[in-house]
């Protein structure tokens, strides 16, 4: 067993650590205080060939195992998490093609999302459809050679700017969410479809969060993902591994304002002595520490069963997400704790990392859908099966 | 057209640094770096590769074998290939060594150009360049803000006190750059990965048609002492004050000091 990063993996972080601290980290509070997507990291990201991690070499990309591609997004987060989301939802939409899509497709799209060239986004969330997936309502039906998509998405992060989406709808509304919802490629410049609203939040503030709105927007049969019906199978295989990159980011945002209160407990001078020598700063950077550092582990450690093909991953996945986003957020408030008052104002970053962590808790499945997925893979092992009404599948 | 861009690598620009007992640089776990002012000529070199005016960037370095990560990062930021000079009789070399090893190095390799930085960060003796080129009995370019190759020409751009001066000279030359190039790009993940699968050569003295004699115990100088630089005072701070209270402040600061 080795448990040890590798020389690659060393040399990719140092990579992505400096490009994050030259060039990221000093755009950060601008793009939380003008909540505007930075197109400048975007194209710096894709130049430096970290959009493209997921990628086979064919199409571009560079194919990183998913302990790299997850590097690459913690050392992103760790200056910035809003431009972490960036090589996030590019393996986030591209997911559903990776997993059902067939060679046409991926030859068709691959490309132009390994370079960067396009961005897409991934459309599953409606406004009555959060954790509960099944209860969606989007229409996609059947004519000809084409399908015609009626409906709406909401909470779609990047969905205003995508070139391109993954977007789930019935197909066989009489049959439901799980068994009668389809997966489709839509391309964003197809007549009908809008993105009429982008909200305002309170982290992540420079990655727009929109609302899709779909009027009888044609999509071709060959943009159709796996067969009618495979819908749920695909979202859930999505997000068994999608959420991965929700944990990186928050192991990211956790090192980051682990690394600032560290910084300035040993800049700030109180009681005549550094701030960073009273015991009890001490126990708090410690506590922060190791908690981050359990988070990173069971991160890599789900990661590692991704590229092993785990039957039991979404039990690793949830698990890493589960503990990742409360320890960034955990870890935040208490930078904030060690900076006092001074990390309560924007001067310093630390109160940004703390409102972006709270995202990690919520998106890609809540903190409560994560404890439901390995709960149900708990009890499976133990051969004792789920009560009917906790059995309902879940997910984003 | 074909460009050789001379690298040394050097300790981490805020490591510690520390001597061993005869004086020399102790590199043993220090990180270390290309030479910040070398990233640069990198930068350069790779340049007129990007424009189509050179085919060819390679780099040199004569050092410990540890030198060819830095080699390996050149190489992740681009150009096609690298050699190493490594050899136990190079243990402690000074610039004339350096020069005399490079330059043969460089008969051998015959680029159009052999780039460099002005200066190494550690050493900083700026002598190599014109060493090297005074041993080939090359044309020197030395310290420019831009270099360019046309024809059967180079010419650099250098700062003057008046604006600036464009020197020119018959290829092949011996060139140096400054930190007026422009900043130096980041390796790419694709650079790094490709740079694993680029030649690398080693050569040792003899390879460059040199002996351990030829050296004269590898340095003509002798470092007599070295120590770290005195300890300033604390830097006082003027904060927090209404500006016309702080500009007093700073005022009285430099009248003490009889600065202004």
């Amino acid at each position: 067993m080795t448990y040890l990063p590798t020389p690659e993996h060393e040399e990719l972080r140092a990579m992505v650590r400096e490009l994050a601290e030259e060039r990221i980290a000093p755009r950060a509070a601008e793009i939380d205080e003008k909540a505007e997507f930075p197109w400048d990291l975007k194209e710096l990201l894709a130049k430096q060939d970290l959009l493209g991690t997921c990628f086979e070499e064919r199409h571009g990309g560079t194919a990183l195992d998913t302990i790299a591609q997850s590097i690459v997004v913690e050392e992103i987060a760790r200056a910035d998490a809003t431009t972490s989301l960036i090589p996030i939802v590019q393996k986030l939409g591209a997911l559903p093609i990776l997993i059902a899509g067939n060679d046409e497709q991926k030859d068709r799209y691959f490309p132009r999302l390994a370079s960067g060239e396009w961005l897409i986004a991934f459309g599953l969330t409606e406004a009555a459809a959060g954790s509960d997936v099944a209860s969606n309502h989007m229409r996609a039906a059947r004519d000809g050679d084409q399908y015609v998509l009626n409906g709406s998405k909401r909470f779609i992060t990047h969905g205003s700017i995508a070139n391109v989406l993954t977007v789930f709808a019935l197909t066989d509304p009489e049959a439901g969410g799980r068994k009668g919802m389809s997966a489709f490629i839509v391309e964003t410049d197809t007549p009908g479809f809008a993105a009429p609203r982008v909200e305002h939040k309170m982290g992540i503030r420079g990655s727009p969060t929109a609302e899709l709105t779909f009027d009888d927007v044609r999509v071709p049969v060959e943009n159709r993902l796996g067969e009618e019906g495979d819908g749920f199978k695909i979202a859930m295989a999505t997000l068994d591994r999608s959420r991965l990159g929700i944990a990186a980011q928050a192991v990211g945002i956790a090192q980051g304002a682990l690394d600032a209160a560290v910084a300035y407990a040993a800049d700030r001078m109180q009681f005549g002595q550094r701030v960073v020598d009273f015991q009890g700063i001490q126990w708090m950077l410690a506590d922060m520490a190791s908690q981050t550092e359990a988070a990173r582990q069971l991160t890599y450690a789900a990661a590692a069963r991704v590229d092993a093909a785990a039957s039991d991953l979404p039990y690793w996945t949830s698990s890493a997400k589960l503990v990742a986003g409360d320890t960034a957020m955990r870890v935040t408030t208490d930078a904030v704790q060690v900076l006092g008052g001074y990390g309560y104002i924007t001067e310093y970053p630390v109160e940004r990392m703390m409102r972006d962590a709270k995202i990690t808790q919520l998106y890609e499945g809540t903190q409560q859908i994560q404890r439901l997925v390995v709960a149900r893979q708990l009890l499976q092992r133990a051969g004792i099966g789920a009560r009917p009404r906790e059995r309902r599948e879940t997910g984003a | 057209m074909k460009i050789v861009v001379c690298i040394k690598q050097v300790p981490a620009t805020g490591a510690d640094k520390r001597y061993t007992d005869d004086l020399r640089l102790d590199r043993a776990g220090v990180e270390a770096i290309i030479n910040p002012l070398d990233e640069y000529a990198i930068e350069q070199a790779l340049r007129l590769q990007d424009a189509g005016t050179v085919e060819t960037v390679s780099y040199l370095s004569m050092g410990p074998e540890q030198a060819s990560e830095a080699l390996r990062r050149a190489l992740a930021m681009g150009g096609d290939d690298a050699t190493l000079i490594t050899d136990p009789a190079l243990v402690g070399a000074d610039e004339w060594t350096t020069a005399k090893v490079l330059a043969a190095a460089l008969d051998k390799l015959a680029p159009d150009v052999a780039l460099m930085g002005m200066a190494s960060d550690d050493a900083r003796g700026s002598l190599v360049p014109g060493a090297v080129a005074a041993m080939r009995n090359l044309p020197l370019l030395s310290y420019g803000a831009e270099l360019t190759v046309a024809g059967d020409e180079a010419r650099v751009r250098r700062l003057s006190s008046t604006g600036f001066d464009w020197i020119a000279a018959p290829l092949p030359v011996v060139a140096s750059v400054t930190d007026q190039v422009g900043e130096p790009r980041y390796a790419s993940l694709k650079g790094i990965m490709a740079a694993k699968r680029k030649p690398l050569e080693t050569w040792s003295l003899a390879d460059v048609g040199l002996s351990a004699d030829d050296l004269h115990g590898a340095a003509l100088t002798r470092v007599t002492d070295a120590r770290p630089p005195e300890a300033k005072p604390p830097t006082e701070r003027v904060e927090n004050l209404p500006a016309a209270e702080a500009a007093a402040k700073i005022a009285d600061w430099l009248a003490a000091r009889k600065l202004i």
